[in-house]
């Protein structure tokens, strides 16, 4: 979008007044996002830790990484669980949407019904979950009244993990539903009324007319979902717990942030370092989305 | 509009219902459990949804033995400074942005873009140290900071201020009224919606925030809800009772909030996607 000229009046106040409307947002950003990202680069290199200034280590930190099972063990979790969450959160709220979309009696309440996790504090969920996940919680308490045996969902390594991908598909529904919504209201009823007449079936009207008129909306949804996906902390953290679940086996590459930069005898340096891979996959997740989209469109 | 037949709409309020269920069950769930009282099994096969004998214990219960109520108000207080900060900030800083011609002012946006593309867990570490260089950690204040202007929310302004037809202001430029009159008179009250959008994501995002208090909070008593929960969990998780209690009276808050003020959220999450 084009921006207008300024106000004519422009000349008429003071050089100085644009910089002090600016001076609170800029202040903040500076100090306390801009400035802290140039201490991470330059910190990364160094072997700072929570009390005592580090010195010049060069590539050390790096070198580190690619012995520490931890990081590897971090490095493969955010990524499995960009894998895994992406494709649900770009498919399920989209689904969702189509369902929510007719304005049939009472939509505007389930609409509303199916946000409420949206608004919900990250940790009220996962402290939620981690009950009904209980080996004596109501799930168990459902499956074992069906017949089935109970399932120790927290006390596996790999079904803890599955169920924090879960839990966090399930609190994103609300938020990409309402985000699919706006898009499909610019998607013409015409299309889908003439793909009908044609005999297309559900199935087929949904591939054919609804995903590519939604597409760019479906890249903004995975851009958006796979960098919080790989940046995920907190529902790992509260099901897990701090150490990471059995042996640690569940620590993603945030929580190793958090683990080994917090605390006092934090290592500073080594987190920073953490923090750089974290911000150049985030990067590179970004781009890939972005240019995967480019390649549909040419092709 | 074609019409649905019966069997469509059928299995329409089916699934419809079915979702429900999913998404706001386990909040029931967990209400029903904190209303259980401690006589009550609450482990039977098939689990009772509905509590026997419903009782308040836990409320006051969990308040006896963290100080949960003085968490809610931190969390407040971390929420309504929250909330103010961003709403003047940002509308200062969009207004500038979109409104005011100077040198400099690209740079300026440039740098609201760039913090925009910094996700906040890869500088947390250094955010912490910037604070304890500050000798403001462990305080609410250093949990306010990094977020009190956000560079979503400048951009956000940014665009809603650019909106606005620029006839609006000549009257006000001819009357003689400066810049900051014209602010506060003409820009602000046109983007009314916008700012309450600003607001409410503010307050939300202040207090359900859980890695960044984590992280520079160390004393209990600083705790926000969020911090305070994790902690009630880490020491009680034996007494899922007295947990639930703590998470309702977290989450209570914001979906009364979310109920009354529904369609600024609806629309807060279209134009952030869109717009941000």
């Amino acid at each position: 979008m084009s921006r207008r000229p300024a106000a004519p009046s422009s000349r008429t106040h003071r050089a100085a007044s644009p910089w002090l409307f600016l001076l609170p947002g800029l202040g903040v950003v500076s100090a306390f996002t801009l400035y802290p990202f140039l201490t991470t680069v330059y910190q990364a290199f160094t072997d700072t830790r929570t009390l005592t200034g580090g010195s010049w280590v060069g590539l050390e930190n790096f070198r580190t990484m690619l012995d520490d099972e931890q990081f590897t063990v971090g490095l493969r979790n955010s990524l499995l669980y960009v894998v895994m969450v992406v494709p649900c959160t770009v498919v399920l709220p989209l689904l969702l949407a189509l369902l929510v979309r007719k304005q049939i009696p009472g939509v505007t309440f389930f609409r509303a019904a199916f946000y409420t996790p949206v608004v919900a504090s990250v940790v009220v969920v996962s402290l939620i979950w981690g009950w009904m996940l209980d080996d004596r919680g109501l799930i168990n308490g459902i499956l074992t009244f069906l017949g089935a045996s109970p399932v120790g969902f927290l006390g596996d390594q790999w079904l803890l993990l599955f169920s924090a991908m879960a839990l966090t598909v399930w609190k994103g529904l609300g938020y990409y539903m309402i985000i699919y919504l706006a898009a499909l209201a610019n998607v013409e009823p015409e299309l889908h009324e003439a793909a009908a007449v044609d005999g297309a079936g559900a199935v087929r009207r949904f591939l054919s007319v609804t995903v590519p008129a939604v597409r760019s909306t479906m890249v903004l949804v995975g851009a958006l979902s796979s960098v919080a996906a790989f940046k995920v902390f907190s529902e790992v953290y509260l099901l897990a717990g701090p150490t990471g679940g059995p042996a640690g086996q569940d620590t993603t590459l945030v929580m190793l942030v958090q683990r080994v930069g917090t605390g006092l005898n934090g290592r500073v340096g080594y987190a920073s370092a953490l923090s750089l891979v974290v911000f150049a996959i985030t990067l590179v997740l970004m781009l890939l989305v972005l240019r995967a989209d480019r390649r549909e469109e040419l092709g | 509009m074609t019409r649905m037949s019966g069997w469509e709409k059928a299995l329409r309020y089916l699934l419809l219902l079915a979702v429900l269920a999913l998404t706001v069950g386990p909040f029931l769930w967990q209400l029903s459990t904190s209303l259980k009282s401690t006589t009550e099994d609450i482990y039977t096969s098939p689990p009772a949804f509905l509590p026997a004998h419903p009782t308040l214990d836990n409320y006051s219960g969990v308040a006896d033995i963290v100080p949960v109520w003085d968490y809610a108000l931190n969390s407040l207080k971390v929420a309504v400074a929250n909330v103010l900060t961003n709403c003047v900030g940002a509308a200062m800083a969009g207004y500038a942005l979109a409104r005011l011609r100077f040198r400099g002012r690209k740079a300026a946006g440039l740098a609201f873009v760039m913090a925009l593309l910094v996700p906040l867990e890869s500088i947390i570490i250094a955010q912490f140290t910037t604070m304890r260089d500050l000798e403001l950690n462990n305080t609410l204040i250093a949990v306010v900071l990094p977020g009190a202007v956000s560079a979503l929310n400048v951009l956000l302004m940014r665009n809603a201020f650019a909106q606005l037809p620029y006839e609006i202001e000549e009257a006000a430029v001819i009357d003689g009224a400066n810049v900051w009159q014209r602010f506060v008179r003409i820009g602000l009250p046109a983007v009314k919606g916008t700012l309450a959008v600003v607001a409410i994501f503010a307050f939300m995002g202040a207090w359900d925030d859980f890695l960044w208090p984590l992280i520079v909070l160390s004393d209990s008593d600083k705790f926000t809800l969020t911090v305070g929960l994790n902690y009630l969990h880490g020491t009680f998780a034996n007494n899922p009772r007295l947990v639930a209690a703590g998470t309702i009276i977290a989450v209570a808050p914001l979906i009364v909030m979310f109920a009354c003020l529904q369609r600024y959220f609806f629309r807060g999450v279209g134009e952030g996607a869109i717009k941000g």
